[in-house]
């Protein structure tokens, strides 16, 4: 290791030679002495640097003592002349991030530097000293670096620009005094200058949204010296373009800057104003033309980076103007076999989005070859653009069924399995003629499958769909064979699946039996049971009789309560002579924590049964109100609202109020809590003013006895509201109570107190308070089911609204609904939207509500309701809200 | 996006994956383990393709790596997903650029090795921070 840089012809044949082989720490510290040679070898001490830098570039890590004693002899190199070693002395001392107390040992070397002739020492000394450098010393140097930006050498401004850029976010206030001097430099004529002054004084101006816009008006009329610069100029006009969009109406400002630089000669400027394009809020199809033409050049290109780049911007555009995409539909298909695998990836989903009915055959064919070569993550999304794409074609459903299934039997994780039968299962609802292929497909998959969860979601499926069928004696094979080849969780779905055809087919009944019986000695013990339940429930002791609709309901039928509900509900439950009344537990799904709600809503509805929402409150109000003797003849609760904050926060006395909903009845429980330690509360009330409720009647107060500080306390005032009407009204409330001075030594209460009353905000009953959201699980199947003989249909007009989004989630809130599958959410830019509403109304009605929006240039919205329901009265009540709302 | 364009790291590898010279600028990585475990993976997710003649891209953890091979160097640059990707291959190709002229064409591993205190100020003062700097300005420029 003497001298391991020196080249050693022998070793040349070698492969494995490395200047560096077996240098070891330890030696490379010993070898730092020669920096405190009295005459320095300045050859053999870059040598030493480069072997430190080679150290800590491999991940080594020096202690800090060792960095301190490199640090220390590396100032002693300051004394040498030599440019090449003082260029490596700069490179060392920034990978030591010295400390503050050491940097001042080399702050004089480094100012002397700094206002030397050498231009290469000016501009390194100002990199190193701003980057080890703290707020106290940069006051010190302010100076220096003022000068520096508008030096005559252009690596010299640059270098202090850019140590400018970096030192805004620590130290703001110095670096916005250099406003002038970075305005000039704007104006210099070397182009890496003007670049980095740009950057910079953008930075230095952000938050000034006018400074920025005339930045930009003066700089896009003159010249931008390079295509970097002008990629920096794109960016902040797009900035002004999105910041002035909701002031300014008409002619958008810039967009004519951002298409002339369409037509610059630099791929880099072409792409980055084409992509400014496309991504600017509410673009119009006129605006975006010479931008996708702009594009659709680069995916011929021989450059794979272009190809990337070009077809990634049109994906993304496709998402949400698909017809504009679709002149590159030719270019795009031939990125299908491109060598690249993203590339090809982001071509086939964007044909899938912009692709038409006659295309899709040619298209399968093309992703056939391709799929074996992709990772599973690509052919989830590939499997997703192939379901939206069949339900966009139903005609087409036989050669993209056929690709499913095709693929359904190659390898592939769980992901990727559950992505192509949660596809297959969408397109047999949906797509009644894919059914029978389907279904058929589905029972192939399950005889060779090794995911459980996907067997027993399949078997359920199979019990609910293949009843149905033509001839759903074929399906039977299928299922008993999971009897005998799986384990005791597919086995058990498997006796479910053949009772529901013995259920529903009476003509295979007596076959069906004898296949339950051999499955009466199972080895599992839910097996059995379940054989057995079924068995003598279905009438499986010899006479073959048809099964009864409640015996399905009770066997078969859907649980329509939250899961979590049945258990708190069967926990609390006591054993006693009464037996368990299902009826009792609450319907109502909890609405759920935000970061739940995002997964489930994103996806649409596949296989998985409906969430069950975390355990209810809803449950404990009921006891409580239940324990109160004056509410029992009130009959059952509906629902109860979330508490509604009376007061503001950190007042004296804090009140929230809950609204439970009876059939004739309205009970407000107000929660009170005492914040003051030198008060006692007594007989505390509020007194509700009904002058703008006029459905009301008040029937009863419950005040409070005593509410000492910090301990909350209800009082309740019920209402009697006449029935089947949705009352809503105004309710303003005012607490009253008698405070007593407490003592806070004692903590004892005076004996006499003061009559006191304190103002509370209002509180409003609206037509959603009478409305439960419960969800379906299939809109489409519960809203056909639910037939149309009191469906009541009609239109409104919404006026002017910000936006689609806005409008529906206020149609939403104001019904109070339950959206399903995903629909409350609107795609940006969309001009027509339907939302599918579930819900229970009071009385225990069941009411689907299907909304479609438009919205026409003036931002006028129109809406026409559909209403489904048990009940006519109630379909109109829907209305009456609608339009009253 | 980014108000200018921003560079995480650039790396040289050899043709086992093994760092020559590697250059991080962003927080993304903290660890040196964090950082040996990104070379990794993305080497082998780029090892098979053919960068020889023209740089390739991928998209790789949410970044934008591009890349390019030449003997047994493996030259890469990483930027963010909403990153232009085209300044990004000028990024690559302003460091490749340089190398090749530092190591007077003989552009392979043991060259790069007995010259490695080059490569470290070239990569030195292609990025500061993140930020575009010098050596590639004249390539970028030239148009």
């Amino acid at each position: 290791m003497a001298q391991p840089l020196v080249k050693k012809d022998d070793d040349h044949d070698d492969e494995d030679y490395s200047p560096f082989l077996g240098i070891e720490k330890g030696a490379v510290l010993q070898e730092v002495r020669v920096f405190n040679d009295p005459q320095l070898d300045p050859r053999r001490c870059s040598q030493v640097i480069t072997k430190l830098l080679y150290l800590l570039n491999q991940g080594d890590s020096f202690s800090k003592n060792e960095a301190t004693e490199v640090f220390f002899s590396v100032t002693k190199l300051f004394q040498s002349k030599d440019l090449g070693l003082r260029r490596m002395v700069y490179l060392i001392i920034k990978e030591l991030s010295p400390s503050s107390d050491e940097v001042i040992i080399v702050t004089s070397s480094l100012m002397k530097d700094m206002n030397s002739k050498t231009d290469m020492y000016r501009a390194n000394a100002i990199r190193v000293l701003c980057r080890i450098t703290d707020g106290t010393l940069l006051t010190q140097i302010e100076r220096y670096l003022k000068q520096a930006i508008v030096d005559k050498n252009p690596v010299v401004a640059s270098a202090a620009l850019v140590s400018g850029i970096h030192l805004l976010q620590t130290n703001p206030e110095i670096v916005k005094r250099w406003s002038n001097e970075v305005q000039e430099a704007v104006q210099s004529r070397a182009a890496l200058v003007q670049f980095h002054a740009l950057a910079l004084l953008q930075q230095i101006r952000q938050n000034d949204r006018l400074a920025v816009s005339k930045l930009v008006t003066s700089l896009t009329k003159g010249t931008a010296r390079s295509p970097l610069a002008q990629c920096l100029l794109i960016r902040y006009a797009s900035q002004v373009i999105r910041e002035s969009a909701n002031t300014q109406t008409g002619d958008r400002p810039f967009y004519d800057f951002l298409e002339s630089c369409l037509r610059h000669k630099a791929e880099m400027v072409v792409f980055e104003a084409a992509r400014a394009i496309t991504e600017l809020t509410g673009v119009t199809n006129r605006e975006l033309t010479p931008a996708i033409t702009a594009l659709q050049l680069f995916l011929s290109s021989s450059k794979p980076v272009l190809r990337f780049a070009a077809v990634r911007a049109l994906n993304k555009v496709a998402m949400t103007h698909p017809m504009a995409v679709t002149n590159c539909n030719i270019d795009m298909e031939s990125l299908i076999s491109d060598q690249n695998r993203s590339i090809a990836t982001l071509a086939i989903t964007t044909l899938l989005k912009t692709g038409n009915e006659s295309s899709v055959d040619r298209l399968m064919k093309q992703i056939t070859n391709f799929m074996s070569d992709i990772a599973d993550e690509f052919k989830i999304v590939v499997v997703e653009a192939i379901r939206s794409l069949c339900l966009k074609f139903p005609l087409k459903y036989r050669s993209l069924m056929n690709f499913l299934s095709n693929i359904l039997r190659e390898e592939g994780g769980f992901d990727y399995k559950k992505a192509i039968v949660d596809s297959i299962v969408i397109l047999i609802r949906d797509i009644p003629e894919a059914k029978e292929s389907g279904l058929l497909q589905l029972c192939e998959f399950i005889e060779d499958c090794e995911f459980t969860y996907l067997s027993t979601q399949i078997l359920h499926f199979l019990g609910n769909e293949g009843p149905k069928t033509t001839d759903p004696s074929k399906y039977i094979r299928y299922i008993y064979n999971r009897v005998h080849l799986e384990n005791a969780t597919v086995r058990a779905a498997a006796v479910s699946t053949l009772a529901k055809f013995g259920a529903m087919v009476d003509a295979l009944k007596p076959q069906i039996f004898v296949l339950l019986r051999r499955c009466v000695l199972d080895s599992d013990d839910e097996v059995r049971d379940r054989t057995t339940l079924y068995l003598n429930t279905l009438g499986g002791d010899g006479e073959v009789v048809e099964t009864d609709k409640e015996t399905k309901t009770l066997l078969f039928g859907a649980l329509d309560i939250p899961l979590v509900n049945l258990e708190t509900s069967l926990k609390n439950y006591e054993p006693s002579e009464e037996p368990f009344d299902i009826d009792s537990v609450s319907k109502e799904v909890k609405s759920q924590p935000l970061a739940e709600k995002k997964a489930p809503g994103k996806k649409p509805t596949g296989l998985g049964a409906p969430l069950a929402g975390p355990p209810s409150t809803v449950d404990a109000y009921e006891r409580l109100l239940s324990s109160i003797p004056e509410f029992l003849d009130f009959g059952k609760l509906f629902k109860s609202s979330v508490p509604v904050e009376l007061t503001e926060a950190e007042t004296e006395y804090a009140v929230n109020v809950v609204k439970h909903i009876f059939d004739r009845h309205v009970v407000f429980q107000y929660n009170c809590t005492n914040t003051i330690p030198e008060q006692l509360l007594e007989n505390v009330s509020v007194i509700v003013d009904l002058s703008e409720a006029d459905d009301f009647a008040e029937v009863l107060s419950k005040p409070v006895r005593s509410l000492p500080y910090d301990t909350p306390g209800q009082t309740f005032v019920a209402f009697e509201k006449p029935e089947g009407i949705t009352a809503v009204g105004k309710f303003s409330n005012t607490l009253r109570f008698i405070v007593k001075e407490v003592d806070p030594t004692t903590s004892e209460a005076e004996e006499d107190g003061v009559e006191d009353e304190y103002q509370l905000e209002d509180l409003e009953v609206v037509a959603a308070d009478y409305m439960m959201k419960v969800g379906v699980s299939n809109f489409r199947n519960a809203w056909e089911s639910m037939g149309d003989d009191f469906e009541h249909v009609d239109e409104y007009g919404l006026g002017p609204r910000e936006n689609l989004a806005e409008a529906v989630s206020a149609v939403i809130n104001l019904l109070g609904m339950q959206p399903c599958e995903g629909t409350e959410v609107v795609a940006t830019n969309s001009r027509s939207h339907t939302c599918l509403l579930s819900g229970v109304f009071l009385g225990n009605v069941r009411v689907l509500v299907r909304l479609q929006f438009g919205i026409d240039g003036s931002r006028d919205v129109a809406m026409k309701l559909a209403v489904r329901s048990e009940d006519e009265a109630v379909s109109d009540t829907i209305h009456e809200i609608v339009s009253s709302g | 996006m980014d108000s200018f364009p921003v560079v995480k790291n650039i790396l040289l590898l050899d043709s086992e994956g093994k760092r020559v010279a590697v250059k991080y600028y962003s927080d993304d990585w903290p660890t040196n383990n964090a950082k040996l475990a990104f070379e990794k993976s993305l080497f082998a997710k780029t090892m098979k393709s053919n960068a020889r003649t023209e740089a390739e891209i991928t998209m790789f953890d949410s970044n934008i790596v591009l890349y390019k091979f030449v003997q047994d160097l493996h030259f890469y640059v990483t930027g963010g997903e909403d990153e232009n990707e085209l300044i990004l291959a000028a990024v690559l190709q302003g460091f490749f650029d340089s190398i090749s002229l530092l190591l007077r064409s003989n552009v392979d591993k043991r060259e790069a090795l007995e010259n490695l205190d080059l490569i470290f100020l070239c990569l030195d003062e292609i990025v500061e921070r993140g930020f575009l700097l010098v050596a590639l300005m004249d390539k970028l420029t030239a148009n």
